[in-house]
């Protein structure tokens, strides 16, 4: 294990080492190659050639990562999922037939649709209300820092420290979850609710809830605090009340910022796995595709076409947010 | 937003009674969690964690010993002893089970054939009888035991479960998967603020579309390239190349163990995963940040005749800190909190599970186990929960400049 901390230790050294020597001995090699001192002719146009050729340096690792890890992966994908399960025959569109036509994947897709429709809402929204109760006390960034805590910890983490709350015993049993035992106490029936099917889903989405609601309170309490002041006070002279004036001034005016929040969580709900593949593995009919996908990439009799197949659909998902936030990106960075 | 303008509202109790009730709901999760983990697996299997703090009532049982117990001087019988060895209080006890509550401590309880017998709070019985006593029988008692913890979860786990081991394979796959994207992506985030090249701006567009790829679209296509790469590399492990690759802990050796090539699971493997993974946000951010830097500052070290570089290296960098440091932290609770790359890419055996694997299986194989698990969840978490109380300034920083300009 000591052994193991310090090959630890000396391949980050290495790594490091490694990323630098890359970046100082390519531009020393550049200015080597070509010489930039003095005023003639040649100078000058080595200026002008390692002027175009440094920021293909700089840009070079970064864009073989990108490249390898997910330029090359996502044709990579699409072909795969036109092939059969050991990726060596082509199949044409065997995979996508089997995707309509399956009922498990019916399932999932339904289950995504309502985690799509139920977790970016309930987050932006819990989050909108935080931010703006907490903005307006005195121990407000006390509280707001115990609100956004989930976001720290793993999806994982965060399924076991649920599993305490959900825990279900016998009617006739000491309740020891959290939620059971509230239950009980004000004189209802004891529930298991990761067994109680469709309403099982509802518990496993507050879990996503309880860790993203932090992330939508943290970005929306900024926007909230850049809203100009004299907007307020003009609807204070007007007669707005505390409630309109939220409502009809103020969200509209972060509007933008809302949409950003809500499209981050929407993308974060299609990717979300660990929660699912934790709490119940897809049982009780929980499933979500991307829970799909692991299973038909390694559990049962691993296909890497269908697994591809269902990876495509999630990227199709993603598309039109991936679509929008180009857009955007690209109207900021106009004039610059 | 109830006392605007100045007006102290008789609604800001509300605020503050719903924002405690927020607070509560967001805390108690969690907190439940680390009070489990300081119980022992008897306290969390019969009550739940928030009684921990109060006493707990437990019903017991225990057996009287045999008879006939010491003869005092008139003649009597006297049976004693304690039916509480570990300590606590009695509360109530019975001679049936089926009335196991029936006496009080201190009572003197009428047994039969003139047979007395008293139990006192401390757990302390006399049993008095003008003749031989039988013993042996079974008394029932609900004891009061005051709240403890325990260490012993966290011990076990520690020592006897191999999350020690799991702990360091997490930091193993966390810390050069959070410095090397760093590393790579200010250099490119420069190149794309600050340098004049043909692409730039398609460039930036790859970037910001990338950023919501869904990772598990590379999955299967980089295990099988990185499957391809150890058949490709399979050479003699008698050969220099097969010592080399064997020393340097990257390579696996075939079935026959003759051959040996690089490992398709590998840290080295898994660094560079999560490298490409996280590029585009650490471009992004980066970019985004660097932008914002005073373009006099650097148009003036570029007529001072500082290279591109230089200019790096001496003015970018050291400005960037607070964008580089948010950077790092999102990478590092996103690497240390994974569990879907470290579950692919990285072998299934003991002893290079990460903590999220290790939590995994123990919610399956051991669900039983709660002090385990809940020891365990414990430690996984209380790593990111420092690295976020430490350094949320720069969380927060880094949230704001991804997603809102």
């Amino acid at each position: 294990m000591i052994q193991q901390i310090y090959t630890g230790l000396a391949t980050i050294a290495v790594g490091v080492g490694l990323a630098l020597l890359y970046f100082y001995g390519s531009n020393w090699l550049l200015d080597r190659l070509l010489p930039q001192g003095g005023a003639d002719a040649r100078a000058t146009r080595n200026i002008r050639l390692a002027g175009a050729i440094r920021p293909w340096l700089f840009l070079g690792p970064a864009i073989f990562a990108l490249g390898l890890y997910l330029v090359y992966p996502v044709i990579a994908t699409i072909q795969l999922s036109f092939f059969d399960a050991a990726g060596s025959t082509y199949v044409g569109f065997a995979n996508y037939t089997w995707f309509v036509h399956d009922s498990n994947i019916r399932a999932a897709l339904l289950n995504n649709f309502l985690w799509l429709l139920v977790v970016p809402a309930a987050s932006t929204f819990l989050g909108l209300v935080t931010a703006a109760l907490t903005d307006r006390i005195a121990w407000g960034n006390i509280a707001k820092s115990l609100v956004f805590m989930p976001m720290a910890i793993s999806f994982v983490g965060a399924t076991v420290i649920w599993k305490f709350v959900y825990d279900y015993r016998g009617a006739d049993q000491t309740q020891i979850g959290l939620l059971n035992a509230i239950i009980t106490g004000l004189g209802g029936r004891p529930e298991a609710w990761i067994a109680w099917i469709p309403w099982n889903n509802f518990a496993l989405m507050v879990i996503l809830i309880w860790i993203q609601t932090g992330f939508a309170m943290v970005i929306l309490s900024a926007a909230l605090r850049g809203i100009p002041e004299e907007t307020i006070e003009a609807a204070v002279l007007d007669g707005a009340n505390g409630l309109q004036i939220f409502f009809r001034i103020m969200v509209p005016q972060i509007f933008s910022t809302i949409a950003v929040v809500w499209t981050t969580i929407t993308i974060t709900v299609l990717k979300v796995f660990d929660i699912v593949y934790a709490m119940t593995n897809g049982q009780w009919d929980t499933d979500v595709l991307a829970n799909q996908m692991y299973f038909w990439m390694f559990q049962g009799t691993p296909d890497f076409g269908r697994s591809a197949t269902v990876a495509i659909v999630i990227m199709i998902l993603v598309i039109p947010i991936m679509v929008w936030n180009i857009r955007n990106a690209r109207r900021e960075t106009e004039g610059h | 937003m109830f006392a605007i303008g100045g007006r102290k509202s008789p609604l800001v109790w509300a605020v503050h009674l719903s924002v405690l009730l927020l607070v509560l709901l967001w805390t108690l999760p969690t907190a439940g969690l680390f009070i489990t983990s300081f119980r022992t697996a008897d306290q969390i299997a019969v009550s739940g964690w928030w009684t921990a703090l109060s006493s707990s009532e437990r019903n017991q049982v225990t057996r009287l010993p045999d008879g006939p117990g010491t003869q005092a001087t008139d003649g009597s019988y006297t049976l004693s002893g304690t039916v509480l060895p570990d300590g606590g209080s009695v509360v109530a006890w019975g001679k049936t089970s089926l009335k196991p509550k029936a006496f009080t401590p201190g009572e003197t309880v009428d047994m039969g054939d003139g047979v007395t017998m008293v139990v006192q709070a401390n757990g302390s019985y006399t049993m008095t009888g003008p003749k031989a006593l039988d013993g042996g029988g079974r008394i029932f008692f609900t004891a009061a035991t005051p709240p403890s913890f325990t260490l012993a979860n966290y011990s076990k786990v520690l020592f006897a479960n191999g999350m020690l081991r799991a702990f360091i394979n997490s930091f193993t796959v966390a810390i050069p998967s959070t410095v090397i994207p760093i590393l790579v992506a200010a250099y490119a985030a420069f190149a794309l603020a600050w340098m004049k090249f043909p692409g730039r701006a398609l460039l930036l567009a790859v970037v910001v579309g990338l950023l919501v790829v869904p990772l598990q679209l590379s999955l299967i296509p980089i295990l099988r390239l990185y499957n391809n790469l150890h058949d490709l590399t399979l050479v003699p492990d008698k050969s220099l190349i097969g010592q080399l690759i064997d020393l340097s802990g990257l390579g696996t050796h075939s079935d026959d163990g003759t051959m040996v090539g690089f490992s398709s699971k590998s840290y080295l493997g898994i660094w560079l995963a999560h490298t490409g993974f996280g590029l585009p946000l650490a471009i992004y951010l980066l970019r985004n940040y660097m932008v914002g830097i005073p373009r006099d500052i650097i148009e003036s070290s570029r007529v001072d005749g500082a290279t591109d570089f230089q200019i790096f290296r001496k003015i970018i960098l050291p400005l960037s800190f607070p964008a580089l440091a948010s950077f790092a932290i999102f990478q590092f609770l996103w690497t240390w909190n994974d569990l879907l790359v470290a579950t692919v890419f990285l072998s299934h055996q003991a002893d290079s599970l990460v903590m999220t694997a290790k939590l995994k299986d123990l919610m399956g194989s051991r669900g039983g186990e709660w002090e385990i698990l809940a020891a365990s969840a414990f430690v996984s978490i209380s790593v990111p929960l420092l690295v976020f109380f430490g350094l949320q300034r720069y969380l927060v920083r880094g949230l704001l400049a991804g997603s809102v300009k």
